[in-house]
């Protein structure tokens, strides 16, 4: 696979080695002097200096042989127009771009350039999954199919705490899928199973229905 | 006509007065507030003054584009210093927001070539002043 990565800095060079690591071939682009120069010495050939928007450069790369081009500077215009060069350009079948910017996801998407990848989305759905007592957790959304799985953790006091599985109230759409006790692993109730206040559960329901889950899980707090 | 121009640089900036002296109603966008003394420059009045509107923000964020009038707009031009921004601005503004006249400052002539193509109105300084160049040179072999 050959592939094409803009961009020099931590992201793009440490994605540029483990590729060659990995054994494939890959050109690394960088429009600053004296980062190119200290790449170079490590990458040799396998790093070239340019600014990796203007289509020549892309050419000399080799954009029209490239079977993935990774767009990763620190700016997204930049990134969204290399990925679209290489799209509608180039014919590139593969583009991967980075968002440094989440507010600018919905350009990437305007323009067809996706994936766009967004670090700092990717950091915050791992302090929402990890932090405790956040209350609701998107697990999965499948929008197309009108299908959400959610994870709750069952506040003390909540209409659901303590309750069998058979008498919860559950709003129609929805269904308890998993229970995961504090501490413990998780399992698929049956409809003798207590809800212990502490334990996590997880639901899958039509979309829309979060605000009468979490009135029975986790009723006051925030949905995220 | 509303016409609204990002980017208050020489040549943004000359293209927003011109339109305003023209009669059109004229909003400017620009990330630098200090850029509006160019508005002003040689002026009699200040440029709110002569009705012009003035609006400090990213070009790309979509707040800033909201609040500069948008979605009024009849003209838009983009006239960064940046080809980058102003090629995605520019599409923003003409996918997004539908404004059907879209024209672009952009300085790297391969692009401007390819993006016309794609259908955006592209203007590249670099090309005129090139063409300019050679007719001299051409000029000079004459006489």
């Amino acid at each position: 696979m050959y592939v094409i990565v803009v961009g020099g800095g931590k992201v793009g060079l440490n994605l540029a080695r483990e590729l060659i690591r990995n054994g494939q071939e890959v050109t690394l682009i960088e429009q600053d002097r004296r980062a190119y120069l200290r790449i170079e010495q490590e990458l040799e050939h396998a790093v070239q200096y340019g600014d990796g928007t203007e289509l020549w450069v892309l050419e000399r790369a080799g954009i029209q042989r490239a079977d993935l081009v990774v767009a990763v500077t620190g700016d997204d215009e930049d990134n969204i127009l290399i990925c679209q060069v290489a799209k509608e350009k180039y014919l590139c079948e593969r583009i991967i771009a980075r968002c440094n910017n989440p507010r600018n996801l919905q350009h990437f998407k305007l323009l067809g350039v996706q994936p766009a990848v967004s670090a700092t989305d990717l950091i915050l759905n791992l302090i929402e999954h990890e932090v405790p007592g956040h209350g609701l957790v998107h697990l999965l959304d499948l929008p197309d199919e009108e299908l959400e799985i959610i994870e709750v953790e069952v506040a003390p006091g909540a209409p659901a705490a303590g309750c069998r599985v058979a008498d919860l109230r559950l709003p129609e759409g929805s269904l308890i899928i998993s229970v995961l006790p504090r501490g413990k692993s998780g399992f698929v109730p049956k409809a003798d199973t207590v809800i212990e206040a502490g334990s996590e559960v997880l639901v899958v329901l039509d979309p829309g229905l979060e605000p009468q889950i979490m009135a029975q899980f986790a009723p006051g707090s925030r949905a995220a | 006509m509303m016409v609204l121009v990002v980017g208050a640089g020489r040549v943004g900036a000359a293209v927003a007065k011109s339109a305003l002296a023209a009669g059109h109603t004229v909003s400017v966008l620009d990330e630098d507030p200090l850029s509006h003394e160019r508005l002003d420059a040689g002026q009699a009045t200040s440029w709110e003054d002569a009705g012009g509107r003035f609006t400090v923000g990213t070009a790309i964020e979509i707040d800033a584009l909201l609040a500069a009038g948008v979605e009024e707009a009849d003209v838009f031009i983009a006239a960064t210093r940046g080809d980058n921004t102003n090629i995605l601005v520019a599409q923003i503004a003409q996918r997004r927001y539908g404004v059907h006249n879209v024209v672009v400052r952009v300085l790297d002539p391969a692009r401007a070539d390819w993006y016309a193509e794609q259908g955006l109105h592209t203007i590249c300084a670099v090309k005129l002043g090139v063409a300019m160049f050679e007719q001299a040179i051409a000029d000079a072999a004459v006489s």
